[in-house]
């Protein structure tokens, strides 16, 4: 609650900065505003955000830092032998600030005084009948050593809390005042303001790029644990995908990168002639009146979420297939290929008809990006469209539509949720696109949900295989770049 | 000024090549083209001149049916091209364009090679039965854009990679290649700096002696400089056409003469 006031009390400080300085700022020109160096608002804009922001980052910082400061004071005061066999020092810290919250709870319910709750002895009192009166629910009676450390972590945060309250305030006072002293007709405050301006657009930038680097580093981090606990001999060059209970599991990328790519390549397959017959179509003979409802109905294919794309493989495509190449002499041809509705192919086709849009999207832009001067030329010598388009505006944008190819296939590696529906769960080497088999990001989901325990290989694999994915992705991202802006430079 | 070298140039009697009688055009509601008639002679340069926005351009692309390719565009009246209309419903606007054929204000040589952007056309009309032929086509129509000695030694080079004087001339190379009867220029040196025009308006003139070449432009120098017959159009009339010495010397119509003294346009 506090904190709440203390941001709204922040706020409202900074408005009233913002009318005292442009007030300060029209009283040292006389009134006349054409005096000024900037337009007043600039100048109340310059107080406002003088006190308002130092005050809310340092408020940020505070905020982030401090839990993790008592966390490690009160940790120490737990000495090795108050840790039960069976625990850690994560779930006794746990236990710690279950009680720190239920006595925070009990006072500011009115069940303790503040002086109880600080002197509450456990050997004297039942802490757990008390706290559960309340509705906090502990699960085993607080052991002194508990009720010291949640005493002495409630007593940490209150200062914290405090000398908070008052460093932030005092920042605030100081910007404050420092940016009112200065607020004079001869004052660049339209500069100062642009340089806040930009400062705030750097932060947002330089946060999405944080953000990145430390998606990599966690799980870089971690796949360097799984490496420790398992050999990357078997990882990279193994031959078998065979997670176990016992310890001895085999756990090799090749199947399920074999599964990834097997199933991208039939997504592609289906994708890139329909996307790209699609896109030119549309670009380059339809009219006008088509092309204004076709566009948008194939953009909204690309709207669809992806497990409903998994719902239509397992219960459409699929059984489809099986009556197709499945059910001996009952199916369509005769034939016993197919057993279950889980496939390669099931899977493929699926992501391929969720890829069209992305590739007619792509490819439509590209191809309208050809200049008029070049069919122009072709058509005024005498060359039929199929022509113009088979020989001068395919070879134009073909290097834009390669990488948007290869937009797409970063995208069918990545899929998720159609595999899982659509393509089964068994990872093996096969070139039979009727069997089952599985994709790394189908195995990254089930190694981190089940219910092993975190830091075993099996659980860890799913990071290294993350990361494998992220620079498998990251590559082919890389390589569309440098192919669509090689194409930027052809024209221009 | 050119005026009387223009004059003084043989005005031989030619036949007509193409006849356009009673022609409109409408963009959608904008009436581009009023009722024009015209006849441009064999072997003849013709020009049209006029203010920007008179349909000169316009009407250079009714005669090989490019506006075909711009769906709001209406095209009524006659275009005879020896004596056949070629707004008939059995003439193949793709054939026609290759009888036709035509250069355009921007160069815009295709992202291929020299070698290929020449060779563009014969290839799609089956003009060589085999590659020497085709090697002979390419250095023939090479010669003829008088860029030949240009570019023999870099004929697999990227035909963009050429100034833009040279690629105008590749064009034109490129349009000669499929054997046309009436090549039409759309201000061909528009882009063009005055040595790459020189070239082009050389090379315009020469080629008088095998085709009936139509030129817009924007240049009243340049249509008295290449030109032995020049139209004048002005709001989507055909104003005044006749030889091109009389029109620059002696303007019947009140309205030539007060464009080419640079009173309107």
């Amino acid at each position: 609650m506090p904190l709440l006031w203390l941001v709204l009390i922040l706020l409202a400080l900074s408005v009233a900065g913002f009318f005292l300085g442009r007030q300060r700022a029209l009283a040292s020109a006389g009134g006349n505003s054409k005096d000024l160096h900037s337009l007043p608002s600039y100048y109340g804009h310059n107080v406002a955000l003088t006190g308002l922001v130092p005050a809310l980052g340092v408020l940020a910082i505070w905020l982030l830092a401090q839990p993790l400061f008592i966390e490690s004071r009160v940790s120490s005061l737990i000495p090795e032998e108050a840790i039960p066999e069976s625990s850690t020092l994560g779930l006794v810290m746990s236990d710690v600030r279950r009680v720190a919250e239920g006595l925070d709870l009990a006072v500011s319910e009115g069940v303790m005084t503040p002086e109880q709750a600080r002197n509450m002895r456990s050997e004297f009192s039942d802490v757990r009948g008390r706290l559960g009166e309340i509705g906090v629910a502990l699960g085993s009676d607080v052991r002194p050593e508990v009720l010291n450390a949640a005493q002495s972590y409630r007593n940490l945060s209150n200062t914290g809390t405090t000398a908070m309250i008052f460093v932030v305030a005092l920042i605030a006072a100081v910007g404050f005042a420092y940016s009112y002293s200065k607020t004079h007709k001869d004052f660049r405050a339209r500069n100062v303001v642009e340089q806040g301006i930009m400062a705030l657009l750097i932060l947002a930038a330089s946060l999405a790029i944080l953000t990145t680097i430390g998606i990599v580093l966690s799980m870089f981090f971690e796949t360097i644990n799984f490496f420790s606990l398992h050999s990357w001999t078997d990882f990279f060059f193994g031959g078998t995908w065979a997670p176990n209970f016992r310890g001895d599991s085999e756990l090799s990328i090749l199947p399920l990168l074999w599964g990834t790519l097997y199933i991208s390549v039939i997504a592609l397959l289906v994708a890139v002639p329909i996307g790209l017959f699609a896109a030119i179509y549309l670009s380059e003979y339809a009219n006008n009146a088509v092309r204004s409802f076709a566009k948008p109905l194939l953009e909204i294919l690309a709207g669809i979420p992806t497990i409903v794309y998994g719902l239509f493989a397992l219960l459409t495509v699929g059984p489809a297939l099986v009556r197709f190449f499945g059910q001996g002499e009952n199916g369509i041809l005769g034939v016993e290929w197919m057993s279950g509705a889980t496939s390669v192919l099931t899977a493929g086709v699926v992501m391929g008809i969720m890829l069209i849009p992305f590739v007619s999207s792509l490819s439509d832009d590209i191809i309208n990006a050809v200049p008029q001067a070049m069919r122009d030329g072709s058509l005024g010598l005498g060359a039929t469209k199929s022509e113009t388009i088979r020989q001068v505006v395919m070879p134009a944008a073909l290097p834009g539509i390669v990488g948007a190819v290869l937009l797409a296939a970063s995208r069918a590696i990545g899929e998720t949720m159609i595999v899982v529906m659509g393509a089964g769960a068994i990872a093996k080497f096969s070139a039979n696109p009727l069997e089952s088999m599985t994709t790394i990001t189908t195995r990254i989901v089930s190694q981190l949900t089940g219910d092993t325990d975190f830091a075993s290989p099996e659980t860890l694999v799913a990071f290294a295989l993350g990361l494998t994915l992220f620079v498998l992705t990251l590559g082919l991202n890389v390589l569309a770049l440098a192919i669509v802006r090689k194409y930027r430079e052809q024209y221009d | 000024m050119n005026d009387m070298t223009a004059m003084d140039k043989t005005m031989e009697q030619q036949k007509t090549k193409i006849a356009a009688k009673g022609v409109d055009v409408h963009y959608g509601e904008a009436h581009a083209i009023k009722d024009v008639n015209v006849e441009i002679e064999d072997k003849t340069v013709t020009a049209f001149i006029g203010p920007s926005g008179c349909g000169k351009s316009t009407f250079l692309r009714c005669l090989n049916r490019m506006n075909d390719t711009i769906d709001i565009c209406k095209v009524t009246g006659d275009i005879l091209l020896d004596g056949e209309d070629i707004y008939d419903k059995r003439v193949d606007p793709v054939q026609l364009r290759a009888k036709v054929g035509m250069v355009f204000q921007k160069p815009n040589p295709f992202p291929k090679s020299i070698y290929d952007n020449v060779a563009y056309g014969p290839r799609i009309h089956g003009l060589a039965k085999n590659k020497a032929e085709l090697d002979e086509i390419v250095e023939k129509s090479l010669r003829r854009g008088a860029i030949w000695d240009e570019v023999k030694d870099r004929l697999d080079k990227p035909g963009t990679g050429l100034s833009g004087g040279q690629q105008q001339r590749l064009c034109i190379a490129r349009a000669v290649a499929t054997e046309p009867e009436v090549l039409l220029m759309d201000e061909p040196c528009s882009a063009l700096d005055p040595i790459a025009t020189a070239q082009v308006e050389e090379l315009i003139d020469e080629l008088r002696s095998r085709y009936s070449v139509v030129i817009v432009t924007h240049s009243m120098q340049q249509a008295a400089r290449v030109s032995q017959k020049t139209a004048f159009f002005h709001l989507g009339n055909l104003v005044e056409f006749g030889p091109t010495g009389q029109i620059f010397t002696n303007p019947e119509d009140p309205r030539t003469e007060s464009y080419i003294t640079g009173r309107i346009g």
